[in-house]
């Protein structure tokens, strides 16, 4: 890459890195895996003259379950998800994210606070997020603040954060029995953002009634899409091939797709509604449903 | 037991090249630093057609580490603003006063470093009055088309006319046909997107001596094309291709970018490196196809192929250029013909200015042969469809049989030899091609969409025999010169050029059975002018027919001389000598011999009365005749009716390149070039929009298929050798390039078939499938 000259700042503690935010006002950004960041540069699309490295911080890297959350720290790589345990056993919508992010090499070094801050309709967590009603901790001059993914995301690349602040935590209810997700993507190829892509979370009792669903969309939007009419047309049910025919095309009427290389608008409501009926088939399935 | 050489023909040696290649030890134009060594690169135009009013360097200059701008306007003066393409057409090195093309080089920044010269480019101002554009050639040969050439003495955006055949024949021919089917097919535009891109360091000695470290495929034709050009003396020249990391006819072209860096060389006084970006490359470099295709195919009614007639219109960008033999402004597009023995055939192509990047270049294909493959064989499934016939028994029953050989095409090609309906029973055998189409019964029958496709194709490689093949009238020979050390060690050296095909193993591998020489013992050479005998490159899949053919002949001839050697070491009549078991015996005294090994020491140390001391030879290779692999592949696609994502399930390839040299190196070409050919099926291609803006112009949109979207090809071999090359081979690299989109395409209309479908555009994105479906009401 041939970017134009900037300063870089290796920050030794999420404050630290605040300070340098706030000392390089629009001038300063934050570069955690650098995936997003970097390409964008390498374009000249952008040319800060600051970058805040926060990926040496020591203790923004974590997956755990603490209290009534799973917390995930913002430097956690995106590969980390796909080798975690826990996330692998209990959280099945992020692990089918995880493996489905870009190629190994971006995973390696990208970061799941970098996912999900970064206002790309086209990154993968975002929706996961909406989907499982996960919450952001957000860390600024002021101190923490907590905003719901749900509310998070405004605009292409404009978010609820400030650009003096920093995404330290993601935090995801805590997986509770008879509960289970799938994101289904569809790629061009390996590597590439989605053509559509679906995450689905339900939660389901005994009899595999569904008792919670959240449904978002990835890359056929402004923003990641939260589905809330989909997700409602499953509740209360054990749905079936017309539940999930019904839900798949609420969720297409929900996208608001554009056209481009990745195909027609028509099309991308088309696998939008394809991908939701199969996610949640699998999420109920995962969830303990029972035909 | 035969007696055997270690590394000869036949084995599956490992490549010699890859000690260097897999330790990241290879040495490739960007690897190379010399002291001083400045940088170069470019600003390039926003617009499809503008006119430039104004030039402003001043910004650029002021950066740190900035030292020169070049304009059109500087090479103009040294009337070095535009260059000739290798079809005879002309190109712009910069332009002096419009661009015609979006991402055309306009302004060269020299700088000390890389950031600098890229940070001057940004900065450069320049000042343009947008022209109409036009981006469809057949919208530019409408009469109100924006003109984009009114430099040429021909006032419309039409190159040329090309055609060859009987039309007055073909046209009378198809009207008595029973069954005719016309079909309209677009090949787009692609590139080839070699893991290296483009680039140079230009350099010139205290002597005003020029050498330039180039990525090109022909360095010793470009050495002739610089000294014509730039009017140097061509021995004060030297061209060296160092590593090359693919090349795939991409770097056969000569690019601005050489030119303006031996300029500026020639201006600093300092060697000067230029290295294109993946984005310039994609931009710039020369693109690929670009045909658009009409053609009419008939057959009796009882399927027996009859004619074929196909009109072209070639899209050629700004300048044509292709890097095709001179006589052949289409290359060899007229293999469309294919394994058929069509009673006549006519074929025309047109060549048509747009707004667009210039070329027409192969794509890993010997000059217009995928287009020609992929055309007949997707109209064979069309005509065996209406016919009523399986595309398996139609082409049977059309096939060229193995007896006809040499036989001659419709359109004045004669194949070497071939045995078509063996290879496609062989790829039937090991994909069990009658379950298939059972299994296919019962997935319709379930509403499920399944495919099976066939591509029996047959390549023309070898370019090419000097009464019909030039490059700006040099012919297409190639050489091999051979040096054997006292020691019994070899150093041969070719004017060929390798990118990653394997020459140092494969040529070592000839030697070795022809010299009897084990390969270890044998080193290769090749790309630097100055110590290599003179040769037209490698593409087109030339290397192995032509340099190939030339080390076995200038093998033979150390073979000849050495056995004056030998017998003077045996103390016999060179007559009582005779080469067997990879010694030279005295007849019916087999322990009575000497080694190739011994006779080198003696040519040095003890020559023969009468006989030149040393061991060396040379041959400039004029082929009698192309070589025609051919192969017949079989794929079988799964549609997903939700997504309409194409799943390739299965993939045979059967493939017939005559002798085989290295096993292993040959399925290593073939899987490489299955892949090159899945890529324009269902993934590459580049789009303009109507102001002739680029769209796919990074690996984000321009799709190239990893190992990922790969599946496992499943090989198999014939061996049909040709009759006229020393060692029977035929070349094998682009064969599967060729050969693989039809069996792709042909499987996933085969699938939709039922639907009424006979054709879809490739490459076939998976919402062309959703569209289809949707509108069949099938989602």
């Amino acid at each position: 890459m041939i970017p134009p000259e900037f300063d870089y700042h290796a920050a030794g503690s999420v404050d630290e890195a605040i300070g340098l935010l706030t000392g390089n006002p629009g001038e300063a950004k934050v570069l955690a895996g650098g995936q997003s960041l970097i390409p964008l540069m390498k374009l000249r699309l952008a040319s800060p003259k600051v970058l805040v490295d926060i990926s040496r911080i020591a203790d923004l890297s974590y997956i755990q379950e603490k209290g009534d959350w799973l917390v995930i720290g913002a430097a956690t790589k995106v590969n980390d998800l796909n080798d975690s345990k826990l996330v692998g056993s209990s959280y099945p919508l992020l692990a089918d994210a995880a493996a489905h992010i870009a190629d190994p090499l971006v995973r390696n070094m990208g970061t799941v606070g970098g996912n999900v801050c970064h206002g790309d309709p086209g990154n993968d967590l975002p929706a996961c997020m909406v989907a499982l009603g996960a919450q952001y901790v957000v860390r600024g001059p002021k101190g923490n603040r907590t905003v719901p993914a749900s509310d998070f995301y405004q605009d292409t690349f404009v978010t609820a954060l400030d650009p003096s602040e920093i995404l330290t935590e993601v935090q995801i209810p805590k997986a509770q029995p008879g509960t289970g997700g799938a994101y289904l993507k569809m790629e061009r190829k390996v590597g590439d953002f989605a053509i559509a892509a679906v995450a689905v979370q339900l939660s389901v009792d005994a009899k595999g009634t569904v008792t919670r669903a959240g449904i978002a969309l990835t890359n056929v939007g402004p923003t990641v899409l939260n589905a809330p009419k989909a997700a409602a047309s499953l509740l209360k049910k054990k749905p079936s091939d017309a539940d999930l025919l019904a839900a798949g095309k609420l969720a297409a009427e929900a996208a608001q797709p554009t056209s481009d290389l990745r195909g027609p608008a028509d099309f991308k409501r088309g696998v939008v509604q394809t991908l939701t009926q199969r996610a949640a088939t699998l999420a109920w399935s995962r969830a303990g449903g029972q035909r | 037991m035969s007696a055997t050489v270690h590394g000869g023909i036949g084995q599956s040696l490992g490549r010699k090249e890859d000690a260097r290649f897999i330790r990241g030890k290879g040495n490739y134009v960007d690897d190379i630093q010399l002291p001083g060594m400045l940088y170069l690169d470019f600003t390039r135009s926003p617009y499809a057609h503008a006119k430039i009013t104004g030039i402003h360097p001043e910004n650029a200059l002021k950066i740190p580490g900035v030292l020169a701008v070049v304009t059109g306007k500087d090479l103009d003066a040294a009337k070095l603003a535009w260059m000739p393409t290798l079809m005879s057409d002309t190109q712009m090195v910069l332009p002096i006063d419009t661009v015609k093309f979006q991402g055309q080089e306009v302004v060269a920044v020299v700088a000390e470093n890389r950031y600098a010269a890229a940070d001057g480019a940004a900065a450069v101002d320049i000042d343009y009055d947008p022209l109409p554009v036009v981006t469809d050639p057949v919208k530019a040969l409408q009469p109100d088309s924006p003109l984009v050439r009114p430099d040429k003495e021909k006032k419309s955006n039409h190159i040329w006319h090309w055609e060859t055949g009987d039309k007055a024949g073909t046209d009378d021919l198809l009207k008595k046909s029973e069954v005719v089917v016309h079909q309209d097919l677009y090949i787009p535009r692609i590139n080839v997107s070699s893991i290296e891109t483009c680039g140079c360091v230009a350099q010139f000695d205290a002597m005003g001596r020029l050498t330039v470290w180039m990525t090109t495929q022909a360095p010793h034709a470009i050495r002739t094309v610089f000294a014509l050009v730039a009017g140097l003396p061509e021995q004060s020249i030297r061209i060296i291709s160092p590593d090359i990391g693919g090349g795939f006819g991409g770097k056969v072209p000569v690019y601005p970018g050489y030119v303006v860096a031996v300029v500026a060389a020639l201006k600093t006084g300092h060697p000067v490196k230029w290295v294109e970006t993946r984005m310039n490359n994609l931009m710039s470099s020369s693109f690929a196809r670009d045909y658009h295709i009409s053609a009419d195919i008939g057959c009796t009614k009882d399927g027996k192929l009859t004619a074929l007639k196909v009109k072209t219109i070639a899209d050629h960008g700004y300048a044509d250029a292709a890097a095709n033999p001179s006589k052949f402004p289409a290359g060899l597009f007229h293999i469309i013909t294919g394994s058929y023995p069509f009673q006549k055939a006519f074929v025309e192509v047109d060549g048509v200015y747009t707004n667009k990047p210039p070329g027409g270049i192969a794509y890993r294909c010997s000059f217009r042969v995928t287009e020609a493959a992929y055309s007949i064989e997707r109209l064979i499934d069309e005509i065996a469809r209406k016919v009523g016939m399986d595309p398996a028994e139609f082409r049977m029953k059309n096939f060229i049989p193995p007896e006809a050989f040499p036989f001659q095409s419709a359109l004045g090609w004669t194949y070497d030899s071939g045995n078509y309906a063996g290879a496609l029973k062989l790829a039937m055998k090991m994909i069990d091609y009658p379950a298939l189409r059972r299994e296919q019964a019962e997935r319709r029958k379930k509403g499920e969409f399944m495919g099976i496709g066939i591509s029996s194709f047959t390549e023309i490689v070898g370019a090419g025999p000097s009464h019909t093949f030039d490059i700006l009238g040099i012919k297409m020979f190639e050489s091999c010169e051979i040096r054997i050390h006292p020691t019994g060690k070899v150093m041969a050296r070719f004017g060929t050029k390798a990118q990653g095909q394997g020459h140092e193993t494969t040529y070592s591998q000839i030697l070795a059975t022809e010299l009897g020489i084990p390969a270890e013992n044998i080193s290769i050479e090749e790309g630097d002018t100055d110590t290599a005998p003179y040769g037209l490159g490698t593409y087109a899949s030339r290397s192995t027919p032509t340099a190939g053919a030339a080390a076995a002949v200038a093998a033979r001839k150390i073979r000849e001389k050495a056995q004056k050697i030998a017998a003077h070491l045996l103390e016999v009549s060179p007559d009582d000598i005779e080469w067997k078991d990879y010694k030279f015996q005295v007849k019916g005294v087999p322990e009575k011999s000497k080694t190739m090994a011994d006779v080198a020491f003696a040519a040095y140390t003890n020559p023969a009365p009468g006989v030149e001391p040393g061991l060396e030879a040379v041959d400039y290779y004029d082929p009698p005749n192309m070589t025609y692999p051919f192969g017949s592949y079989i794929c079988v696609v799964d549609i997903d009716k939700g997504t309409g994502q194409v799943k390739v399930r299965r993939f045979v390839a059967v493939d017939d390149c005559g002798t085989i040299i290295n096993p292993m190196i040959v399925d290593g070409q073939i899987h490489g070039g299955l892949n090159m050919g899945l890529a324009p099926a269902l993934y590459e291609q580049i789009t303009y929009d109507e102001n002739g803006n680029i769209r796919g112009n990074s690996f984000l949109d321009y799709l190239v298929p990893t190992s990922m979207e790969s599946p496992h090809w499943e090989t198999g071999k014939t061996t049909t050798p040709s009759p006229h090359h020393p060692i029977g081979a035929k070349g094998v690299g682009e064969s599967p390039t060729v050969g693989a989109p039809a069996a792709i395409v042909n499987a996933v209309i085969d699938a939709l078939s039922p639907l009424g479908v006979t054709n879809i555009d490739i490459p076939i994105y998976p919402w062309k499938v959703w569209q289809v479906l949707h509108d069949k009401g099938v989602t």
